[in-house]
């Protein structure tokens, strides 16, 4: 016998229909994003080991050579593939910005969190906030017009090359290490403050001796996250470095980057020859330097939550 | 004691110095750009094509493309970015599957655009078939917006208080139909705040895109409309210059007698554009809050 009344009862509502579709389409979003991932470090991981694995290329020459050319080859037959200029080119075009750029982006932290948040919140945000969305491209444009003049008449040489790559990338990660150090500072509680007022602290004892300390993980992240900007930036600096494949002699001579050489080559190349597989062994090396740093950020994140 | 307030003051006057130093370099920076560029803007250079070996072209095509670009590549991302953003804040508990997701989005944020655009070039222009066009750059910057969008919709649905979520939960609604019609509405002015900062930084992108909408604008023709035709502005499949790749090839090649006017011009429209997104982010989202709820 047909009961309707029974039937509309055990049936599925169409409130459960609608959110089983919906909670379907929702993880069906996050499995996209997953899969991408996923596939992005698999296939440029799989065209990035093509050289080690047919060419015959040794990771460790490949990493501490300098001569860069894929259509001459080494007493073995092997191509010689050094990536050594460009591997410097990047650690110190990243590391000399940081080391100029931390300074600034700590002190601008500090104004905003302890000396006058006022001011801070009306001028230097903003001001942040605006340095942070300027294009990089941008960046480079100004880096070849006012850098490379300006390094040329004062330091010499052509004006190309790692000092101009250092103050671009200095600007250019200069509001990222500090809107995220005026988080970690932020996040420091603010009795640990007045405790060490209490006792007689000056403003600036209580800075450096408490509130830098407390706030000391979150400031490394920033710091790590500026590196990571730095290491990965590709047109900026390649508008200002030379584009030279060589060990960097000093600081004014034309040298290269990781991304500079990507950018640049990656287009004189044919797909499938070892000129161009060896682009994308520079490509798997930049991804493993990003997961390296991120990483390296989880940590931090882990060992040094204030409790 | 003295000694200690000697290097407080000392230690206040660098600081001071220091912020002031970064708020000099951000006006110096602005005023540079728009005083150099602005000079070059008018409608000509706005309105007709770029020329490749002669001075006086504009940047009519590469700015049509640029937002052709964004709103496409937002088209695309905005639904798969808005489901992550609901699993992750209104079904995931914190298990193993959720830090799994939250650590793919990490790398996916972390990495260098010139990765994510090497890998759209490999996957979209190469294996897909689809060659330098406005599609393979979307997909492209699909990728490299998603982490931002996802993180700035989940803090916005985040920050809707859970009283809501019971609210519409106590009134039989299911979990998913309590999102669509109480929880998305009331965080809207957030979401598009983060959507129209994501556009701002999609806008400006050049290193993923040089692989993927390729580097030449062949002429278009801005009155046929048949997307199928290569000459369409519609056209899906042409190679599309954006204005920041422009800028870039522009510096590096150097074709153009005229580059330096061109790029500065071009530099000043980039940098309008984004202040442009800065200010609507700040003022949209609050404005379509007041539009909606009718307070004041």
């Amino acid at each position: 016998m047909h009961d309707s009344i029974k039937e509309s009862l055990t049936m599925r509502s169409t409130s459960a229909k609608r959110e089983f579709r919906g909670k379907f389409l929702a993880m069906f979003c996050t499995t996209i994003i997953i899969i991408l991932v996923l596939s992005l470090i698999g296939f440029i991981a799989s065209k990035g080991i093509t050289i080690f694995v047919s060419d015959k290329v040794n990771i460790i020459d490949f990493l501490t050579h300098s001569i860069w050319s894929a259509d001459k080859t080494d007493s073995q037959g092997r191509p010689l593939l050094g990536a050594l200029p460009m591997i410097m080119g990047s650690f110190s075009v990243t590391f000399l910005a940081t080391i100029i750029a931390t300074p600034f982006a700590i002190a601008a932290a500090v104004f905003m969190t302890e000396i006058s948040p006022k001011l801070g919140k009306k001028v230097l945000q903003p001001v942040i906030e605006l340095l942070v969305g300027i294009p990089s491209v941008v960046y480079g444009f100004i880096g070849v017009s006012v850098v490379i003049p300006f390094v040329r008449n004062t330091f010499g040489g052509s004006g190309f090359g790692i000092l101009a790559g250092t103050f671009v990338l200095f600007v250019m990660i200069l509001p990222t290490i500090t809107s995220m150090s005026i988080d970690a500072l932020k996040a420091v509680p603010r009795h640990y403050r007045e405790a060490a007022l209490a006792v007689g602290a000056t403003r600036w004892q209580t800075i450096s001796r408490v509130v830098l300390r407390a706030g000391a993980p979150g400031l490394f992240t920033a710091v790590v996250f500026g590196m990571a900007r730095a290491f990965g930036e590709a047109l900026a600096v390649q508008m200002v470095i030379g584009n030279a494949m060589l060990l960097p002699q000093n600081l004014v001579s034309p040298a290269s980057t990781l991304t500079s050489v990507l950018t640049m080559n990656m287009g004189n190349t044919v797909m499938g020859t070892t000129a161009n597989n060896a682009l994308w062994s520079l490509a798997l090396l930049l991804l493993l330097m990003s997961l390296l740093f991120n990483t390296v950020i989880k940590y931090i994140a882990k060992k040094g939550t204030l409790k | 004691m003295k000694k200690a307030k000697t290097i407080d003051k000392i230690a206040t006057g660098v600081i001071y110095v220091m912020a002031t130093v970064i708020v000099l370099i951000l006006a110096s920076l602005l005023l540079y750009i728009l005083g150099r560029g602005l000079q070059y803007v008018n409608w000509h250079f706005l309105t007709s094509k770029a020329e490749s070996f002669s001075a006086g072209g504009g940047i009519g095509i590469q700015l049509f493309n640029s937002f052709f670009l964004l709103i496409l590549s937002m088209i695309i991302s905005i639904p798969i970015a808005l489901g992550t953003a609901i699993y992750l804040s209104e079904y995931s508990s914190n298990g193993r599957i959720a830090s799994l997701i939250r650590t793919s989005i990490e790398i996916l944020s972390s990495l260098p655009s010139i990765v994510v655009g090497l890998f759209g070039f490999l996957i979209f222009v190469i294996n897909f078939h689809i060659g330098f066009s406005i599609l393979s750059g979307a997909l492209t910057l699909t990728v490299f917006n998603l982490p931002l969008l996802i993180r700035s919709i989940e803090d916005a649905l985040r920050s809707i208080p859970n009283s809501q979520r019971e609210a519409g939960l106590a009134l039989g609604l299911s979990k998913y139909e309590t999102v669509i019609r109480v929880i998305i509405p009331d965080a809207l002015p957030a979401i598009i705040t983060g959507l129209i900062l994501g556009a701002g930084r999609v806008f400006g992108e050049a290193a993923a895109l040089i692989y993927t909408a390729g580097q030449s604008a062949p002429p278009v023709d801005f009155t046929n409309f048949n997307p199928m035709s290569i000459t369409s502005p519609l056209n899906l499949m042409r190679p599309a210059e954006t204005l920041a790749v422009h800028i870039w090839k522009v510096n590096s090649e150097g074709l153009i007698p005229d580059a330096v006017a061109v790029s500065a011009g071009a530099s000043a429209v980039l940098i309008l554009a984004v202040l442009l997104f800065n200010l609507a982010s700040r003022y949209l989202g609050n404005f379509i809050y007041t539009k909606m709820t009718g307070n004041k």
